[in-house]
C-alpha cells in the first residue's frame, strides 16, 4: 500500500516535472522567436544593404561589363581576375594599400604612446592639452586633407617649406617628390589622438598599488614602463593596431584629394574608383572589390578574435 | 638634475608637441579669418585684421545648402542606426540569446566589409530605380554602414544593467515593451548618446559615399570641399573658412563627448 502510493505520487511528480517542462520548453521556444524579432531588424537591414551587394559585386567581376559598351555584356568567367593579375595594376595596389596601412598605424600608434605617456602625467592644463591633441581625430578627413595640402606641403604658401626656408633647407615639393610620405604623414596625424586615446584608457586602468611596489622594489621608470606598463598595454595596443589596421586599410580621401593614386599611393579603394568611375569598368572595378574583401578578411579574422577574446573576458566588467 | 627641474622640462617638451600636433588646426582657424592675400602670403603673418570675407564668400558659393544635406543625412542616419540598434543589442545582452558570438561576429564582420566592395551594385541598382542623388537614400546607407558599431557599442552599455532590476520589473508583469522602453532605456541612456555620437560624427565626416551615391541635389559637405581650390588665384582663406565650418560641428561635439569617443571607437571594448 504504502509501496504504491509512493509509485503513484512518484508518477505525478514525474508528471508535473514533465509537464513543466513542456512549459519551459514552450516559454523558451516563444523567448528564442522573439529574440530572432528582436534581431530580425538589424540582421534583414544589413543584409539588403551590405551582404546582397557583396555577392551582386561577386557577380559583376564574372562579367564583361563596360559602361561605354553597353551592349557588349556577358558572363565572362575569371577574366577579369586574369586581367586584374596581368594589367600590372593590382600587385602595386596591394602593395600600396598594404605599406600605406601598416605605415600609418605603427606611426600612429609610436606618437599615441608617446602623448599617451605625456598625457597621463600630471600636468599644468593637461584637460586642455588632452582636449587640443584629440583635435585631429575630429577634424573632417576631407578638410584635414585639404589643410594639409594647401596650407602645409604647399612649395609656395606651405609652413613646412616655410620652414624649411627659414631654416636655411631647400624647400621641399611635397605631393610631387614624396606623394606616400605627404599620405602617411597626413593619417599618422590624423590616427595618432585614436590611439593616444586608447592606450591612455589602458594607463589609467593600471593598478596603482603595483606601480608604488615597483618603485618601492627600485626599479627606475624606464624599468618601470617595459616590464609593467607596457605588458599591461598589450591588450589595448592589440585593440588599437587592429582597429585602425582595418579602417586605414579602406583609406579614400586623403589620396583622393592629396595624389590622386600617383606615386604608388594607389590604393585598392582608389584603384576600385577609378576603374569604375573613370574607366567605366564595372567588371573589372568588381574583380577589384573581390580582392579587397580578401585582404580585409585576412586582417579582420585576427582582429576580430582579439576584439572576442578581450570582449569575452572584460565584457562584463 | 633636480626632480622638479626634470618634471618642468617633461611638461614643457609635452606642450610643445601637443601645440604642433594642434598646429595644422589652428591654422586652419587663423587663415580662415584673414584676407585672402595675407592667407596666401609666402611668409606667414600672425599679426592681421581679421576679416570675415573667407565666410561670406564660402556661403556665397551656396555651402549652406551642403551643411543642410550633411545634416539631414547624419541625423536620420544616426536615429536609423539607434532605432534599429536597440532591440539588436537588447536580444543580444540582457535576453542573451544562444547565438550570441555568431550574431555578434555577424554584425562585426559587416562593419570590417569594405565599402568598396558593396558601393557598385549599390550604385547601379540606386540608378536603375531613380535613388541615386536622394540624400534619403545616402541616409539609409550610412544607417547600415553605422549599425554594427552601435549594436556593439550599445550591448556593452546593456550589459551594465542590473539583472536584478530587470528580473523585478517581469516579476510585476512588465511585458517585453515596457521592460525596454521603461526599464532598460533611461538606465542605457548614456550609451545611447555615445552611440548617437559615433554614427553622426561618421555620417558627417564620410567622403567615399557621398562622391559616388550624390552628385547635386543631395551631396554633402565633404566632397564639396575640394570645389574651393581654384586653378588661378588665391583661395586658401575661403578654404580654411569652409573647412572650419566644416569640421566644426563634429569637434565640439567630440570634445564635449570625449569620456564616450574611447567607448566608442574600441566597440565597446573599453570603457
Amino acid at each position: 500500500m504504502t509501496t504504491t502510493s509512493t509509485k503513484s505520487s512518484h508518477t505525478n511528480l514525474d508528471e508535473v516535472a514533465a509537464r513543466t517542462a513542456t512549459d519551459v520548453r514552450r516559454v523558451q521556444r516563444k523567448q528564442v522567436w522573439t529574440n530572432r524579432g528582436l534581431l530580425l531588424p538589424a540582421v534583414i537591414f544589413l543584409v539588403l544593404l551590405t551582404q546582397i551587394p557583396f555577392i551582386v559585386t561577386i557577380g559583376y567581376s564574372t562579367m564583361k561589363w563596360n559602361l561605354l559598351y553597353p551592349n557588349d555584356r556577358g558572363f565572362s568567367g575569371l577574366d577579369n581576375y586574369r586581367s586584374a593579375l596581368t594589367s600590372g595594376e593590382l600587385w602595386p595596389s596591394v602593395v600600396a594599400t598594404v605599406l600605406i596601412t601598416a605605415l600609418a598605424v605603427v606611426l600612429s600608434l609610436l606618437f599615441g604612446l608617446l602623448f599617451a605617456v605625456l598625457l597621463d602625467r600630471k600636468l599644468p592644463g593637461r584637460a586642455i592639452a588632452r582636449t587640443l591633441m584629440i583635435t585631429p581625430f575630429l577634424v573632417m578627413p576631407a578638410a584635414a586633407a585639404l589643410i594639409w595640402k594647401f596650407s602645409m606641403f604647399d612649395t609656395n604658401i606651405g609652413m613646412i617649406n616655410w620652414l624649411l626656408r627659414t631654416l636655411g633647407l631647400d624647400t621641399v615639393s611635397w605631393s610631387t617628390n614624396y606623394p606616400l610620405a605627404t599620405v602617411v604623414i597626413v593619417l599618422t596625424w590624423q590616427f595618432t589622438p585614436f590611439m593616444m586615446l586608447i592606450l591612455l584608457a589602458g594607463l589609467q586602468g593600471q593598478s596603482k598599488e603595483i606601480l608604488e611596489a615597483a618603485s618601492v622594489d627600485g626599479a627606475g621608470p624606464w624599468r618601470t614602463f617595459t616590464w609593467i606598463t607596457l605588458p599591461h598595454l598589450r591588450m589595448y595596443i592589440e585593440i588599437g593596431v587592429l582597429l585602425g589596421t582595418v579602417i586605414i586599410l579602406q583609406v579614400f580621401d586623403p589620396i583622393a584629394i592629396l595624389t590622386k593614386g600617383t606615386g604608388g599611393t594607389k590604393t585598392l579603394a582608389y584603384l576600385l574608383y577609378e576603374r569604375a568611375f573613370i574607366g567605366l569598368d564595372v567588371g573589372q572595378a568588381a574583380a577589384y572589390g573581390v580582392v579587397t574583401v580578401i585582404l580585409t578578411i585576412i586582417v579582420a579574422t585576427i582582429a576580430l578574435k582579439t576584439l572576442f577574446k578581450v570582449f569575452m573576458a572584460g565584457g562584463s566588467r | 638634475m633636480s626632480a622638479p627641474l626634470k618634471n618642468m622640462l617633461v611638461n614643457i617638451l609635452t606642450w610643445a608637441l601637443v601645440l604642433i600636433f594642434f598646429f595644422p588646426v589652428f591654422w586652419m582657424f587663423i587663415n580662415g579669418f584673414k584676407p585672402e592675400s595675407v592667407a596666401s602670403s609666402i611668409n606667414p603673418k600672425v599679426l592681421f585684421t581679421p576679416v570675415t570675407d573667407g565666410y561670406q564668400l564660402a556661403m556665397d558659393r551656396g555651402m549652406a545648402g551642403y551643411l543642410q544635406n550633411s545634416l539631414t543625412a547624419s541625423v536620420t542616419a544616426t536615429i536609423i542606426s539607434v532605432v534599429i540598434a536597440i532591440p539588436a543589442a537588447y536580444a543580444l545582452s540582457i535576453r542573451r540569446v544562444k547565438a550570441v558570438e555568431g550574431a555578434l561576429s555577424f554584425f562585426i564582420s559587416t562593419r570590417f566589409m569594405p565599402l568598396a566592395a558593396v558601393v557598385l551594385p549599390l550604385f547601379m541598382i540606386l540608378k536603375t530605380v531613380g535613388l541615386l542623388d536622394n540624400i534619403y537614400m545616402l541616409a539609409i546607407v550610412y544607417g547600415a554602414v553605422n549599425l554594427p558599431v552601435t549594436v556593439w557599442m550599445m550591448r556593452s552599455f546593456f550589459l551594465e544593467v542590473p539583472y536584478e532590476i530587470i528580473e523585478a520589473a517581469r516579476v510585476d508583469g512588465a511585458g517585453l515593451y515596457r521592460e525596454i522602453v521603461r526599464i532598460v532605456l533611461p538606465l542605457v541612456l548614456p550609451g545611447i548618446a555615445a552611440a548617437a555620437l559615433i554614427s553622426f560624427i561618421f555620417a558627417w565626416n564620410e567622403y567615399f559615399l557621398s562622391l559616388l551615391l550624390t552628385s547635386s541635389a543631395a551631396r554633402t559637405t565633404p566632397p564639396f570641399l575640394g570645389s574651393f581650390v581654384d586653378g588661378r588665384g588665391q583661395f586658401l582663406a575661403v578654404l580654411s573658412a569652409a573647412a572650419t565650418i566644416a569640421a566644426l560641428p563634429v569637434i565640439i561635439a567630440g570634445w564635449v563627448a570625449q569620456k564616450q569617443l574611447v567607448r566608442g571607437l574600441s566597440m565597446g571594448a573599453i570603457k
